[in-house]
């Protein structure tokens, strides 16, 4: 009954045994978690895994079935909201704005003054934000999540469909923030975006099956690694075997899988291989997971 | 047997979309077709499906019927289901009954979709409806298959459902030309083309592209010039152009990443000192 009261000034936002049922559907099964000032907390997961559904209780926009969400220590409101900045995956622009409207209107939202362009938005301040590229387009919205100084940022798919250096620049931004002390809950799909992350969480069928760091949520799970020089061969060999077969580059890889009976299998194909165990990525945990999610179909997400 | 673009130049009123950009797309492989948002990859794919005119050069294409074509955006039309988008499109190649039956079953079980067929294509899941738009646009057998960003979006565990469809139908001997953001699918394709501002960044085998970058790059926690370095993971990596020995920090043997990266840091640099 006390921990409410002692619920720590730097925890930013906090979901205690938090689950959400649509209709028949359990969204999201008793997940617990936290973001303090300073750490970049990666959210993982397959589509359907419950990430949005989670952030969307995070931010108090739909209550939960059962548990409780905190943000800043209380149940989220309005107050509570104008301390965070949120850029979500369809970046929330006003199309028939320009750059500088959507940042006058974002800015008198939250009663801040009138910003100025950003620089490197700069040429485009009177462009309509239908008309950018949408590399240019999330540089905007991160400007206008960033306009208040809120003290936590929830990104969803912050660099999805975004170039290279493009996305680089991003985690830049990002990093430059929890520098400064801002709290950041990321969902990504990209796996050298979650190794940039402080801590990571995965969610799986509405759970929350691991958390920690990148070695931590891979757990146990290992894989094999298969080195041919006709990769689509082997791909579909093994894919003919029931395989959970990836790729990494030219590469195939298993996860889960048994080094001896892939070597046999491939053997038998005539497709002549290298194969050795690796660890797992976390892709490939994710892979195992949706697989078993498969095979078992949890009645509870009929 | 191979198709694609040569010398392919596209003006929209005073902007030039591609600006001789050539491609080719050879028969019973993939070849990708990288850069950012703008850079122009889908005036370049629309241009092979004959949606874009060129203003110059010249497409070398099968018969219009036997081009299959997933848009970036779209692919499938919400409001029907997964077996009306099929007798929609299947109509519009002049399939049906029988025939179409034959084409589309096959289609459907592979990608997993055979079971949700009444299921309207606005209710599936991001990466369940890439998978429909690819069976669409493989209904007309297509010798040509132009793919659109077909991962962008799609959780990992969709993109190796995805990532076996392509390559089945390159297998079975379509040329397929797609576009895609994620470097590491460009990798496993026998041949990429780096889209950058329309014009033609680098091209060849991914083995070729890796190879053409100058200098060194290298793994390091601070960076002496931040206008060449950039963010990997945990760690930062700087490019030195002239492959002087740098003070510090571990040479790495680069990724494709690092090249389009380094790639696109020169060209950014370059633009600056000749405006």
């Amino acid at each position: 009954m006390t921990r409410q009261s002692t619920a720590s000034p730097t925890l930013l936002t906090q979901s205690r045994a938090v689950s959400k049922r649509f209709g028949h559907f359990n969204a999201v099964v008793d997940v617990s978690m936290n973001v303090a000032g300073g750490e970049v907390v990666g959210l993982l997961g397959a589509n359907g895994a419950g990430k949005t559904t989670l952030i969307r209780i995070l931010l108090g926009l739909i209550g939960a079935s059962e548990g409780e969400a905190l943000l800043m220590g209380a149940p989220p409101s309005r107050e509570q909201r104008s301390s965070i900045g949120y850029v979500p995956q369809s970046l929330g622009l006003y199309d028939d704005l320009t750059v500088k409207e959507n940042l006058d209107f974002t800015a008198s939202a939250y009663s801040q003054a009138r910003p100025s362009v950003p620089a490197d938005l700069a040429d485009h301040a009177d462009t309509l934000v239908g008309d950018l590229a949408l590399g240019t387009q999330r540089r905007l919205a991160f400007a206008c999540a960033l306009l208040h100084r809120p003290a936590l940022l929830v990104l969803d798919e912050p660099t999805s469909g975004v170039d290279p250096l493009s996305r680089a620049r991003l985690w830049d931004t990002i990093h430059q923030q929890a520098d400064a002390g801002v709290g950041v809950l990321v969902t990504t799909h990209y796996m050298q975006e979650a190794q940039q992350c402080h801590r990571l969480l995965l969610m799986s069928g509405g759970r929350l099956v691991a958390q920690g760091s990148e070695h931590d949520v891979i757990g146990g799970t290992t894989a094999v690694e298969i080195s041919t020089d006709d990769w689509a061969a082997a791909f579909s060999v093994l894919e003919r075997a029931g395989e959970a077969v990836t790729l990494d580059g030219t590469d195939v890889r298993v996860a889960d899988g048994d080094a001896h009976r892939l070597q046999l299998v491939l053997e038998a194909a005539g497709v002549p291989a290298r194969i050795r165990s690796v660890p797992a990525t976390i892709e490939e945990r994710m892979t195992v997971l949706a697989r078993a999610e498969r095979v078992s179909s949890t009645p509870t997400r009929s | 047997m191979s198709y694609g673009v040569s010398d392919a130049w596209v003006r929209f009123g005073s902007q030039a979309a591609l600006r001789g950009v050539s491609v080719d797309v050879p028969t019973g492989q993939v070849t990708a077709v990288v850069g950012g948002d703008g850079a122009g990859k889908t005036t370049l794919l629309r241009s092979l499906v004959g949606r874009v005119g060129l203003d110059q050069g010249s497409v070398a294409v099968p018969a219009r019927e036997r081009i299959g074509y997933l848009p970036a955006t779209a692919g499938s039309w919400l409001d029907m289901s997964v077996q009306e988008n099929i007798d929609f499109v299947g109509g519009a190649y002049g399939l049906a009954g029988q025939a179409l039956a034959q084409r589309s079953d096959p289609l459907l079980e592979r990608a997993d979709l055979a079971g949700v067929r009444d299921r309207l294509s606005g209710q599936l899941s991001g990466g369940m409806r890439r998978k429909l738009g690819f069976c669409l646009a493989m209904l007309p057998d297509p010798e040509l298959l132009v793919l659109d960003e077909p991962s962008t979006g799609v959780d990992p565990v969709s993109r190796v459902d995805l990532w076996r469809l392509i390559s089945e139908a390159a297998a079975n001997g379509s040329a397929v030309l797609m576009s895609t953001t994620y470097l590491d699918e460009a990798e496993r394709c026998a041949s990429l083309l780096v889209l950058h501002d329309g014009r033609t960044l680098l091209s060849g085998t991914p083995h070729e592209v890796v190879g053409s970058l100058p200098g060194t790059i290298v793994s390091t926690a601070t960076l002496s010039r931040p206008d060449f370095g950039w963010r990997h993971g945990r760690e930062l990596r700087e490019w030195f152009p002239e492959g002087r020995q740098p003070t510090g920090g571990v040479a790495i043997t680069p990724g494709l990443e690092d090249v389009v990266i380094a790639s696109s840091l020169k060209l950014a640099l370059d633009g600056e000192e000749q405006p």
